[in-house]
């Protein structure tokens, strides 16, 4: 057999047997125990059960990220890396904004009953 | 030239040949791999709009009333189940086990299959009732955001189709190898898409009401 045979050419979608099991019981365990916490209402305060399920969805999102979708074993330049930081970028000001200005939006809308006074004070301003 | 001059000059140049292909998957997972983050921005954007919409039920159901948890954490089970399989036909195709790559590409198949079944019946469900995407705001972001992700699982499966196909017919050669890949990062990808919509839309959203 000639060298070039032998000789592997570095893959960084190399996957492994290890990994994928370890990302699957790691999902799972994150899946199960959201959902649990959710069930039976653990925590008195609604808001703190979400906060512990958001955490468990990114932890499982790091997992899977890292052991099924291999991001962080490529070698310089980190490309996919970068392009992965500017993704997230544009998603939290995407998200993240949205929520908030809708939310300013809805606080500073008026109610029904309020729309009228304001029209006819527009009115009786000549407006 | 002697013969061993000539064999040293053969193996650099398969050497240099399989480096330059490696190279040039490279690319091709890199490309891809644009591609999936550009398709996290649109779920994103679905997701920003539920997160507004969520509350505006317009004296229509809420996620709260609505969903059933337990359905969908059937469905969270089985494409987390079916995410785990492609990765085992990945691992087979590095053995060049041709049959065990059909096996598990068939069972990741059956696997995504009955989620989009169970989605289906889900939808059908709602829409029966009258609650529709015409219902409320919170219907229509709910339908268009796990439609979204429904569309992509259908794609996702007949490219699993087609794979089977091209391993059963081209055998497992690089180019097959490297399809098979693709196909195992976009159906992670869908996995990692659902955890969001499992979390935000049933847990959060319907389960704790919020």
């Amino acid at each position: 057999m000639s060298k070039a045979m032998v000789v592997s050419v570095h893959n960084p979608n190399q996957a492994s047997y290890r990994a994928y099991v370890t990302g699957f019981l790691l999902s799972l365990a994150c899946t199960l125990l959201a959902y649990s916490l959710t069930v039976n209402h653990v925590l008195s305060q609604n808001w703190a059960i979400a906060l512990v399920v958001a955490t468990l969805a990114i932890i499982q999102a790091i997992t899977q990220l890292v052991l099924f979708l291999h991001l962080g074993k490529e070698t310089k330049p980190r490309l996919k890396l970068v392009v992965f930081g500017f993704m997230i970028t544009v998603v939290l000001i995407l998200v993240g904004g949205s929520i908030w200005i809708m939310h300013n939006l809805n606080h500073r809308m008026f109610l029904p009953s309020q729309i009228d006074k304001y029209m006819k004070q527009q009115d009786d301003s000549g407006l | 030239m002697r013969v061993s001059e000539l064999n040293s000059a053969v193996d650099s140049y398969k050497i240099n040949q399989a480096s330059l292909k490696a190279e040039a998957d490279s690319k091709t997972y890199f490309g891809f791999w644009v591609y999936l983050m550009t398709d996290c921005v649109l779920f994103a954007s679905l997701f920003a709009t539920f997160a507004v919409l969520h509350a505006n039920t317009f004296n229509g159901p809420s996620a709260h009333s609505l969903f059933s948890l337990p359905y969908a954490l059937a469905e969270t089970l089985i494409l987390l189940t079916s995410s785990f399989t492609c990765g085992l036909a990945i691992l087979a195709a590095q053995n060049k086990a041709k049959r065990l790559v059909l096996f598990w590409l068939l069972i990741t198949f059956l696997l995504g299959l009955a989620f989009l079944v169970l989605e289906f019946r889900e939808f059908a469900n709602f829409v029966n009732q009258g609650d529709s995407w015409r219902r409320s705001g919170f219907l229509s972001s709910y339908f268009t955001l796990v439609a979204t992700h429904g569309l992509h699982i259908t794609i996702g499966l007949l490219w699993i189709g087609t794979m089977m196909f091209q391993v059963l017919k081209k055998g497992l050669n690089r180019i097959t190898v490297r399809q098979l890949t693709l196909m195992s990062l976009f159906w992670h990808f869908l996995d990692l898409i659902w955890i969001f919509i499992f979390s935000v839309v049933y847990l959060i959203s319907g389960g704790l009401n919020i």
